[in-house]
């Protein structure tokens, strides 16, 4: 069996919404682990991961301690400036055959992709599908 | 030749010591037998050796561009390069070949440099001992180095020979054993948590970083927007604000970067420092700091005082929780850049054609090592809307007190702070792999990552060698935007260090024509 496949099994046998008994939170539900891949499109792999995850959010959660009351949150160092803005001239482009060019599948001047609408599937049906 | 600072090669190319296509064969040369260092990435030969061929005509006309002109530098693999390939040592970006240079590239070779080739890295710039690239890792040149091979303890249970050598420190390891290892001038890194300062400390190098909105940002792939800056290795101060006044200014291309005007300077020689006042922040003194680094340390903070400073303990209040800050602001970030992997337009893509989802799923799994996924994985939890406001949000919100802690540090009348760069001088790479990436970032990024949240402007010195003849970096920090000021304090410092050259072992022998049978030059600092 191959290791993805037995990570697979592994996660199908935990079955529904049964949290990860590892010393961590605890809030890493086989849910959460779904939603994240589904949202990052990279998956987890392996327990090793998860485990990693777990630990990274228990290193996060020390921010608790910190009194943040009245403390506005800072996006940029820059916050005090303005931007520099551009007059919304074209200034460059007709660039298309140089860009084309790093792309594995094109077609003219089309980027070539598989068709969308279709959502990642559930998790047992993963295995075949990546092999389908 | 090449142990010699930039200015004294351009004085050298311009009295025609020697040419620049000579110069680029040396650097070449020593490359080639430098390979083992797995400094870098690509190497671009015939780019190289058609620049120096153009800068010689330039100086044969007498019309060099500049103090740069003809001068070997290197560049690390996350900025793009157009018409070099540029991986950013993933393997979602292996054989990707920008259409453009990065406009710190560009201000390079617009003044003439030569651009010898890419430098390794920790993949995608996550890292800190530019181990984890899909190029393999980094090898310090250090670990080879005459000092090194006399002082070092003796291995009990002696290793395999060729197996215990050191890391070069990250994410810009190959750019610091690059310039360490003599075969360029200066080179690019980029600093987000301290990638550039890191490897400087662990190689004997100046690595500085540049406040925030000086240089420009545009071609560097971006890591973290609000803390990426690129950063300058050399080996010495003298050559980083050479290359700086090239690099600095506003640039139309990246909106981040300030208005202010900026010209190029000369690092001025203080002789006085009694006008200065250095602070020393105690909640730097951690239990894990080397005993070593921190009498270097301490050290350091008496020569200030001996030679009339005014040194004093300051507080940082926040500085234990701004590693945890960083961690979530980090992997936010990361989780929003590496979105634009996807395999369709550039980089790496999969075979698997039932929907984009399914393709962009597989691509990014192939094209991402474990870190790399493990940050975005991490950076997507925290930004899940039942955790925003708690992890994000709050995350931005200390960043603020910790900013803030250094402008009332500074506003209080320090001018400069000193603190150590590193825990401990370069570890064994078999030691240094025994944690994951993700633990040693913490721990190594202690002292360096703070600053970027603040943008400040901050500078890894040489400052001796350890017991076992191995570099020792101290860290500078000073205002935003008095990058000028630093330097200058930190050329003062170097000049009392006299930080002793490398000398590598064996190749000394080979490349008796590289080095010209001189005995080699010290990197002292001309009035």
């Amino acid at each position: 069996m191959s290791a993805r496949a037995l990570w697979l099994a592994f996660r199908s046998g935990l079955g529904g919404r049964q949290a990860f008994s590892t010393k961590g939170s605890g809030r890493i539900t086989v849910e959460v682990i779904e939603h994240l891949e589904r949202l990052a499109l990279v998956d987890f792999g392996s327990r090793e991961a998860v485990a990693r995850l777990e630990k990274a959010i228990a290193f996060a959660d020390r921010l608790r301690e910190v009194d943040t009351d009245g403390v506005e949150p800072m996006e940029s160092v820059l916050e005090d400036r303005c931007l520099y803005l551009r007059s919304d001239n074209v200034a460059e482009g007709n660039c298309a055959e140089e860009l084309l060019q790093n792309s594995r599948q094109v077609v003219e001047e089309y980027f070539v992709a598989p068709p969308g609408n279709i959502s990642l599937p559930k998790l047992g049906e993963q295995e075949s599908f990546q092999h389908s | 030749m090449l142990g010699r600072t930039l200015r004294e090669v351009s004085v050298a190319l311009k009295q025609g010591q020697i040419t620049p296509t000579e110069l680029c064969r040396k650097c070449l040369s020593l490359i080639q037998k430098t390979k083992f260092l797995n400094a870098y990435i690509t190497v671009s030969e015939e780019v190289a050796l058609k620049q120096a061929e153009e800068s010689e005509k330039r100086y044969k006309q007498g019309q060099s561009l500049g103090i740069l002109d003809g001068i070997p530098v290197a560049v690390k693999d996350n900025f793009s390069t157009s018409g070099i390939q540029t991986t950013c040592a993933s393997n979602m970006l292996k054989g990707y070949i920008p259409p453009f240079n990065a406009t710190v590239v560009q201000k390079l070779l617009d003044q003439g440099a030569l651009l010898m080739g890419k430098t390794n890295l920790d993949e995608f710039a996550m890292g800190s001992g530019s181990t984890d690239g899909a190029f393999g890792p980094v090898k310090n040149p250090w670990s080879y180095s005459k000092q090194y091979q006399e002082q070092r303890r003796p291995q009990s249970n002696r290793k395999r020979e060729g197996t215990d050598w050191l890391i070069a420190g990250g994410s810009s390891g190959g750019s610091a054993a690059a310039v360490s290892a003599f075969t360029c001038f200066a080179a690019l890194g980029s600093d987000t948590g301290g990638s550039t300062r890191n490897p400087a400390a662990h190689c004997g190098l100046v690595g500085f970083k540049p406040s925030y909105g000086l240089v420009s940002r545009h071609g560097l792939i971006p890591l973290v927007n609000s803390m990426d800056v690129p950063g300058i290795l050399t080996r010495c101060v003298d050559d980083t604000a050479i290359v700086l006044g090239v690099l600095a200014g506003h640039d139309p291309k990246d909106s981040t970067t300030v208005q202010d005007p900026v010209k190029p300077f000369t690092v001025p020689s203080l002789s006085d420092v009694s006008k200065l006042c250095i602070g020393i922040p105690k909640e730097y003194l951690v239990p894990e700091l080397s005993s070593e680094v921190r009498s270097l340390w301490s050290k350091a903070a008496d020569l200030f005082e001996s030679a009339g400073a005014k040194v004093i303990e300051v507080s940082l209040p926040h500085t234990s929780y701004s590693i945890v800050c960083y961690h979530v602001l980090c992997t936010a970030e990361v989780a929003s850049n590496m979105a634009r992997f996807d395999g369709l337009e550039y980089g790496h893509r999969c075979d698997v054609n039932m929907s984009t989802e399914a393709m962009y799923a597989a691509t990014r799994r192939e094209g991402f090592n474990d870190v790399v996924r493990g940050r975005i994985l991490s950076g997507n939890f925290f930004l899940l809307k039942e955790n925003y406001e708690n992890y994000f949000i709050k995350a931005q919100k200390v960043r603020r007190l910790i900013a803030n802690d250094f402008v009332n540090v500074f506003n209080s009348g320090v001018d400069i702070l000193l603190t150590p760069t590193t825990l401990s001088e370069a570890v064994p790479f078999l030691e240094f792999i025994k944690e994951d990436n993700r633990t040693r970032s913490a721990q190594d990024d202690i002292f360096t990552q703070a600053v970027n949240m603040a943008g400040l402007p901050a500078v890894s010195m040489p400052a001796a060698l350890s017991t076992q003849g191995l570099p020792i970096g101290l860290q500078f920090i000073g205002h935003a935007f008095c990058d000028q000021k630093l330097l200058t304090v930190a050329k003062w410092f170097e000049k009392q260090v006299q930080f002793p050259v490398l000398q590598l072992q064996g190749l000394m022998d080979d490349c008796s024509s590289v080095f010209e049978n001189e005995t080699l030059p010290s990197v002292s600092v001309k009035q």
